[in-house]
């Protein structure tokens, strides 16, 4: 029987719906289709656009101080009402959404360069590089994060950083918390990677461990990457809010979403003047939503594994 | 021979992104009381699919059977309650698959499995339907029963749990058995042994099997009949002499011609040129004229019936039209 | 089996030591400690504190006092309250135990449920429903649904009190008592709970797709058994599976107290004593509340490590 049994044999390997275009085309319409994903891009885009380009706008400058116009509800003239320095709160808002919008962006690129490289890194070479970094990554992951993001804007505080500069740090700080666990997960896939038979080809060929590692491996990795990098964005936004709210983040004057909710910790205020702290509060959550709902939608795009 | 599975116009249709995909196209066929049946067809020629729909298997939302009847034992399917289908499923017809690796719950041991259908539909007690799958385990040939049915799956190789598999199918003295490429996943050797456990079982209870393969190999081991299916379609069908012997639709030729045969070694083994065309690009047609040597222009303009033309085997080819002027 | 538990303990220990030099040595950095934040004390009295408290030894001498005490069960006493740091979590942790297993379990709950069911019906309307919230779930931040469900629930309709454990200046006993911290907990533990599910109800939903599309699914359909048992009995076991793993994660969470909700809602747990600490620069509560959770952090990984090995039939031990 077995000299007789053979697959039919009818040159039917080639996929029978023709290839169109190149997988990151077909993913970018895939994308689009997706109505979810596309209106969470819309809203990231708004709020970006209104941030950075609303205040430019605005008739009133954030930082003049109104002594007349002091704790307005919402009105006609000022949207959001006015706080207690007479600040107009929209205005606010917006300009403190640049630099929440920009401490989760940088901070997320930030830590998934490093946590991409070290990890990487780690995966290809093994050995006493990877013990070195997959060691350093555990310590960090065995300490809480939010003591220990704690303890850095403690130390921020006693040095007497300028205000000015404390973005930047709360920006690496979150790095140095957020990379370790991206670190372990680009391993996990370089050492599966690394075992498939398309890289024992490139042995095969001789290609140099340079050349692997960035041309072969890595590629491999992006998909990944970028869905991560995504959903990473959310975190870090929502990350730095807490940090400022409770004071060990970016201070005032600069307003963050996260210190203008510091409002709600004066009772007057709390109780009686809920638009100096909703607007912000309420900023984060729809920012951070519409960021989740369009990284869940591009990993269905690019992460083949967690196809929906 | 009374007739266990009557298939009349049956269409399972898919619809996907780009559009519908007619896996199963108006087909038709029986399977009579102690039968073989086989199905053969390249990948993606719908007889997985036939048989998925038969055991009311095919999940919706995009998977749809649009009609036709699936009768058995004087039933029609598509018109039972799901709990009456439920009721069939496993006891009066019951399948095998492809994979026998992944085919079973890793998590649950193979006595678990196997007492599952015995307490469902033959109402044992827990008790006994062990004592049963200690017998059935010895029945499909594994030594040490009562060591395997406390195991887990991973524990066993893919032929054992093949076996497994059987034991499940069979325990319910199904009327039916559905064998979806059961020897695909395994080493050449296996495959023999289970075949002939299949055969040995329908020989024992008079059971029917509809076997779908694409290995010649196994349908020329195991056949009565022989059904050839092409894109969704069945273009032939008949006793599986006659079809072997005498192979009537172009297809059919060359999927005999491109297996090797042993002492005939040709330079260069037959293979059918062309491909399959794309499930969404169907017009009204012959599905193979582009593959075909003896296309004519109506092969691409209309779509040719299953006739009888001799009996004991059908075909569906304008070759065979006796109205049509050849070209 | 055995050699390789020895092997984990034995990293766990090291990861530990090293994970207490470092926490150590960053309390130790940060400037200003409660005595000098106390400025009523004259510089005299500073130096005299300063050499009761040992603080005027090199870090690397002190970080081995606390952690020869340390070894022996002694984090040191609370320089604010004057008590045992240890004491203190005694007193304080099962307060945060309390609003963190019913919240815990709530989580659970409704994560399975709502997973299970969503994946069930992937695509349908509910199942839509249930991914926006779930987003919407992951989206929050917590302090400030806190402060929004205060000001809402508390403050305008008085459903609720807006925080503590008891109502201020109550001596409640018996079934009173209890009636009032479940009406203390409410807001805290929907807080809590609303944080958690939704990646617990995204995880179960996307692991039960996965189960669902798999042959063992299939051929348990073939042989007739109801979907209820194929969705319970076949599916879902398998779809917990992995879950297992996560029960170990959450220990830090169920003992560790919550600082951001525990704070908001002035819940008198273990989270907010840091919290008050933290401003007090309190270093050995700090320390010994950091070293805790680390302590927790990785005997939850161990955990989890072990219960995988033990609950899935396929994973053998070398």
């Amino acid at each position: 029987m077995s000299s007789m049994s053979r697959e039919l044999s009818t040159q039917n390997n080639s996929p029978r719906i023709p290839v169109r275009s190149s997988i990151w085309k077909q993913s970018f319409r895939q994308l689009v289709r997706n109505k979810l994903a596309m209106s969470g891009l819309a809203v990231v885009i708004v709020m970006f656009i209104a941030c950075f380009v609303g205040p430019l706008f605005s008739p009133y400058s954030s930082n003049r101080i109104h002594m007349n116009i002091m704790n307005h509800a919402p009105n006609a003239r000022h949207w959001l009402g006015t706080d207690a320095l007479g600040r107009d709160v929209l205005t606010r808002v917006l300009q403190a959404g640049r630099i929440s919008l920009t401490v989760g962006l940088a901070s997320m690129m930030l830590s998934v360069f490093i946590g991409a490289l070290l990890g990487a890194i780690a995966g290809y070479y093994r050995g006493i590089i990877d013990q070195i970094i997959m060691r350093i990554a555990d310590l960090l992951l065995t300490i809480p994060s939010l003591p220990l993001l704690f303890i850095f804007g403690a130390l921020l505080s006693e040095w007497k950083v300028p205000t000015d500069y404390r973005m930047y740090i709360v920006m690496i700080m979150l790095a140095i918390i957020g990379w370790p666990g991206l670190a372990r997960m680009v391993r996990g896939q370089m050492l599966s990677l690394r075992e498939r038979e398309f890289m024992q080809a490139a042995t095969v060929l001789g290609l140099s461990n340079h050349r692997k590692l960035f041309y072969h491996l890595l590629p491999n990795i992006v998909p990944l990457l970028i869905v991560i990098a995504t959903l990473n964005i959310g975190g870090a936004i929502l990350s730095e809010s807490v940090l400022s709210f409770f004071g060990l983040g970016v201070m005032p004057p600069t307003a963050t979403w996260g210190n203008m909710i510091d409002a709600a910790n004066n009772m007057l205020d709390f109780q009686n003047r809920p638009w100096l702290w909703i607007p912000p509060g309420l900023s984060i959550f729809v920012t951070v939503i519409a960021i989740n709902v369009f990284g869940d939608g591009l990993r269905d795009v690019l992460d083949p594994k967690k196809k929906r | 021979m009374t007739t266990v599975l009557s298939i009349e116009h049956l269409s399972t249709h898919f619809s996907t992104e780009e559009g519908t995909v007619k896996a199963v196209d108006d087909i038709s066929f029986q399977v009579r009381r102690g039968e073989t049946v086989c199905i053969v067809g390249e990948s993606g020629c719908g007889k997985s699919i036939t048989a998925m729909s038969i055991m009311g298997l095919i999940e919706g939302p995009s998977g749809r059977i649009i009609e036709g009847i699936i009768d058995f034992d004087e039933r029609d399917l598509l018109k039972l309650s799901k709990h009456e289908i439920r009721n069939l499923r496993g006891n009066d017809m019951a399948m095998i698959f492809q994979e026998p690796m992944s085919s079973l719950n890793p998590v649950l041991t193979i006595g678990e499995q196997i007492v599952e259908p015995l307490i469902i539909h033959q109402k044992l007690s827990k008790k006994v339907a062990h004592q049963r799958a200690i017998e059935l385990i010895t029945e499909v040939g594994i030594a040490r029963a009562e060591h395997i049915v406390k195991s887990y799956p991973h524990e066993l190789s893919g032929g054992m749990l093949q076996r497994i598999m059987i034991a499940i199918a069979i325990s319910c003295q199904p009327k039916l058995l559905i064998a979806d490429e059961p020897t695909t996943a395994l080493d050449v050797t296996i495959q023999a042994q289970i075949l002939d456990l299949l055969r040995k079982f329908k020989d024992e209870s008079g059971m029917s099997i509809l076997l779908i393969t694409h290995d010649l190999g196994v349908v020329a081991e195991m056949a009565d009949y022989v059904i050839v299916m092409y894109s969704g379609k069945v273009v032939e069908e008949g006793e599986v002499e006659a079809l072997f012997n005498h192979p009537k639709h172009p297809y059919t030729q060359g999927l005999l011609k491109s297996k090797p045969v042993i002492h005939e070694r040709q330079d260069e083994l037959y293979s059918i040129p062309g491909q399959v065309p794309s499930p969404l690009e169907l017009t009204p047609s012959c599905y193979f004229h582009d593959r075909c040597e003896h296309c004519m222009s109506i092969c691409k303009a209309e779509e040719p019936a299953l006739k009888d033309i001799v009996p004991q085997q059908k075909v569906a080819c304008w070759l065979y039209e006796e109205a049509v002027v050849h070209v | 089996m055995s050699t390789y538990i020895t092997k984990r303990l034995i990293y766990t220990l090291v990861i530990l030591l090293a994970a207490s030099l470092l926490i150590f040595c960053l309390y130790a950095l940060t400037p200003g400690d409660f005595i000098s934040g106390n400025i009523k004390l004259s510089p005299e009295r500073r130096a005299e504190l300063r050499a009761i408290y040992g603080l005027d030894q090199p870090i690397l001498e002190r970080y081995f006092t606390w952690m020869n005490h340390a070894l022996q069960g002694d984090f040191g006493d609370s320089l604010a309250q004057q008590q045992p740091v240890l004491k203190l979590f005694k007193d304080y942790v099962w307060n945060s135990f309390l609003l963190a297993i019913v919240s815990t379990f709530l989580t659970w709950l409704i994560a399975v449920v709502i997973g299970v069911v969503a994946a069930y019906k992937q695509y349908s309307w509910f199942d839509t429903l249930v991914m926006i919230g779930i987003f919407a779930a992951m989206s929050i931040p917590s302090f400030f649904i806190g402060l929004f469900l205060i000001k809402i629930l508390a403050v305008d309709l008085k459903w609720l009190p807006p925080g503590g454990m008891m109502t201020t200046g109550s001596n409640a006993t018996g079934l009173a008592y209890f009636k009032e911290v479940i009406h203390h907990m409410a807001l805290p533990v929907i807080v809590m709970t609303l944080l958690g599910v939704g990646s617990l109800t995204r995880y179960f939903r996307s692991n039960m797709i996965d189960v669902i599309k798999q042959d063992y699914i299939r051929t348990a359909r073939a042989k007739g058994m109801s979907e209820r048992k194929v969705l319970f009995t076949h599916a879902l076991r398998n779809a917990l599976l992995p879950a297992i793993t996560l029960v170990g994660f959450e220990l830090p969470a169920l003992f560790g107290g919550s600082l951001i909700i525990e704070k908001i809602f002035n819940w008198p747990g273990i989270g907010q004593l840091y919290m008050q600490s933290f401003s007090l620069r309190d270093y050995p509560l700090l320390m010994g509340f950091t070293m805790f959770m680390a302590i927790l952090t990785v005997i939850g990984t161990l955990l989890s490590d072990l219960l995988y090995h033990v609950a899935d039939p396929r994973v053998k031990l070398q």
